[in-house]
């Protein structure tokens, strides 16, 4: 009984990725239509100026807030788990939180109001003109990763016993060694977790980068998403067949490194 | 000291691109449009001092077209959330009773979909929905239907969509729950001669019900003002707050009413999420408790 509910939903979620990876090899120009084996549509790929453009443009803001996400997001989770009481904490952790359950809508809007705010401040008192683009989106993505970071950090740091911390500092470790030789070894695997989180969070995302972005800043799912309210093409598919491809070598090199941290790790038993 | 520079600069991060956003968002709800870049005047300034309005605010609550998005927007996330959880709580219960070796492995078959680009997932949807798409193909081979059903761009399309994009989110958290069980209860029960229904229906569902919440309330929640997924699969008229917000936006380019939507959009949502934040919470501190002594009593309230 549980392993066909099990099946039937698998097989929901899989059947039409499956799907798309395998007509993406068809040479027929109508999406999902099999017209013999091909790779024309990777080729196309592979010579769409404007598409590898966004791709590169999206590669490089997610690397780059995924990176700011683990660093704010890590300091924002060790201080959730491990800070102790302090004025503010209930601000702090609703704020922290606030991302994850603000709709995108809601999110993307308030932060271009934001953004033009401060556009018009630094206008106004420095005469500096400064445009949207690949900057704002970046920052909106570091903001929404920071909170995805935190919460698998605190989580991670909450199963840790802060004994290990305490012991290290007995024994006469400075606090940055016992930062540094314990702590930062626990949340280590969260912060690897963490950082793929934030830079898939903010490959996929359109919504938030669409109100924030300006015209120098055409992400990929912002010119994926143009293409698609047109219609499906092949090269759609081709393309997602490179992601997919993509994301499971990534989460299967995660899997290894977090494995074999787990193995090694005091939480192991 | 050294503890406030590990707490100072996240912090700062998230007053200024958090709250500082929200507090501007609501400001801008109470300000009127006008022309120029940005198209709005602000509603407190040094020189008019208060010019700000609650027209905005009083048009949604008047305006029985924003008031039948906001209902349908409702609608479409109590069903989705709904769906979901029925196919997630089966999938969790596979994943949870599966031996120990094979629970990360199906979690991870779970989870990947998710990391494989919500668009190109979409894209499939539009490929298989279509005229002469997969599911027709399907449904005329099987002798259901003679001529092609207009499937794409329909309430059944966006219902799909939604399900296939946040399923993922509905089967983490029940999960987790279910990990978490103790065993033993069920154990006892079955041997006190309760059939494998009776307790499942008398001791693992009631166990298993602050994940259940969680699992509605985290797809309810992004459902609800959802945009993209309606927009590329949904009838075009379906009329829905995240849809209409972003037609004020980027067609009208009347920022007042847009971001009166997303203030009235977080006010209808403030009780899930709240809901949603405590039950975090508690999951949270009960997952930290090293003895689980606390009893799942007092499920709903804050621990301290």
């Amino acid at each position: 009984m549980r392993r066909v509910g099990l099946a039937v939903g698998l097989s929901f979620l899989w059947l039409p990725i499956l799907l798309l990876v395998g007509y993406a090899f068809s040479a027929d120009r109508i999406p999902f239509q099999w017209g013999g084996f091909s790779l024309r549509w990777f080729a196309a790929l592979a010579a769409n100026e404007r598409m590898l453009e966004a791709a590169w443009l999206s590669l490089r803001i997610a690397a780059g807030a995924a990176t700011l996400a683990v660093l704010l997001g890590g300091m924002a989770g060790w201080v959730l788990a491990r800070h102790g009481p302090f004025r503010g904490r209930a601000v702090f952790g609703a704020l922290a939180g606030a991302p994850l359950v603000l709709p995108e809508v809601v999110t993307g809007l308030s932060l271009l109001l934001l953004f033009v705010v401060l556009q018009g401040w630094a206008e106004a008192a420095l005469g500096w003109q400064v445009g949207r683009g690949a900057a704002t989106v970046l920052l909106a993505h570091a903001t929404l990763g920071l909170a995805y970071v935190a919460v698998v950090v605190q989580a991670r740091l909450a199963g840790m016993d802060p004994a290990l911390e305490e012991a290290a500092a007995d024994l006469g470790a400075g606090p940055f060694t016992v930062f540094r030789t314990v702590t930062l070894p626990l949340m280590a695997p969260a912060l690897v977790a963490g950082w793929l989180l934030a830079f898939t969070l903010s490959l996929d995302d359109v919504v938030v980068a669409s109100f924030v972005s300006g015209p120098a800043g055409t992400t990929l799912p912002m010119l994926v998403f143009s293409q698609l309210r047109i219609g499906l093409t092949p090269e759609i598919n081709a393309l997602a067949t490179v992601i997919l491809a993509l994301a499971g070598l990534a989460v299967g090199a995660a899997a290894l490194i977090l494995g074999r941290n787990g193995r090694r790790g005091p939480g192991a038993g | 000291m050294r503890r406030a520079l590990i707490l100072l600069p996240p912090f700062l991060w998230l007053l200024l691109l958090v709250a500082a956003p929200v507090a501007i968002l609501a400001g801008i709800a109470l300000s009127e449009p006008a022309p120029g870049v940005p198209p709005f005047l602000p509603p407190v300034s040094l020189e008019a001092g208060w010019q700000g309005s609650f027209a905005n605010l009083l048009t949604l609550a008047e305006d029985w077209y924003y008031a039948a998005a906001f209902l349908r927007s409702l609608v479409v996330a109590f069903l989705s959330a709904a769906i979901c959880l029925l196919l997630a709580y089966p999938m969790a219960l596979g994943i949870a009773s599966a031996r120990e070796g094979w629970r990360v492995p199906l979690l991870a078959l779970v989870l990947l979909p998710f990391w494989t680009g919500f668009l190109p997932r979409l894209g499939a949807w539009i490929g298989l929905l279509r005229d002469g798409g997969w599911v027709n193909g399907v449904l005329m081979g099987l002798g259901l239907t003679e001529a092609p059903v207009p499937l794409l761009y329909s309430d059944a399309a966006l219902y799909l969509g939604m399900v296939h994009a946040y399923l993922p989110f509905a089967v983490l958290p029940l999960t987790a729950t279910l990990l978490r069980r103790d065993l033993s209860v069920e154990e006892a029960a079955a041997d006190l001669g309760a059939t494998p229904w009776v307790v499942f229906r008398t001791v693992t569902l009631p166990l298993s019900l602050p994940g259940a919440a969680a699992a509605f309330l985290l797809v309810f929640i992004p459902a609800a003002g959802e945009f993209v997924i309606p927009e590329l699969l949904g009838p075009p008229e379906a009329l829905l707050v995240g849809r209409a917000l972003w037609g004020e936006f980027f067609q009208n380019r009347d920022w007042p009413l847009a971001a009166a939507l997303a203030v009235a959009l977080l006010a209808l949502l403030i009780l899930p999420i709240r809901l949603f934040q405590r039950l975090e919470d508690d999951g949270g501190s009960r997952r930290a408790a090293s003895p689980p002594s606390r009893s799942s009593g007092q499920s709903l309230d804050m621990v301290p």
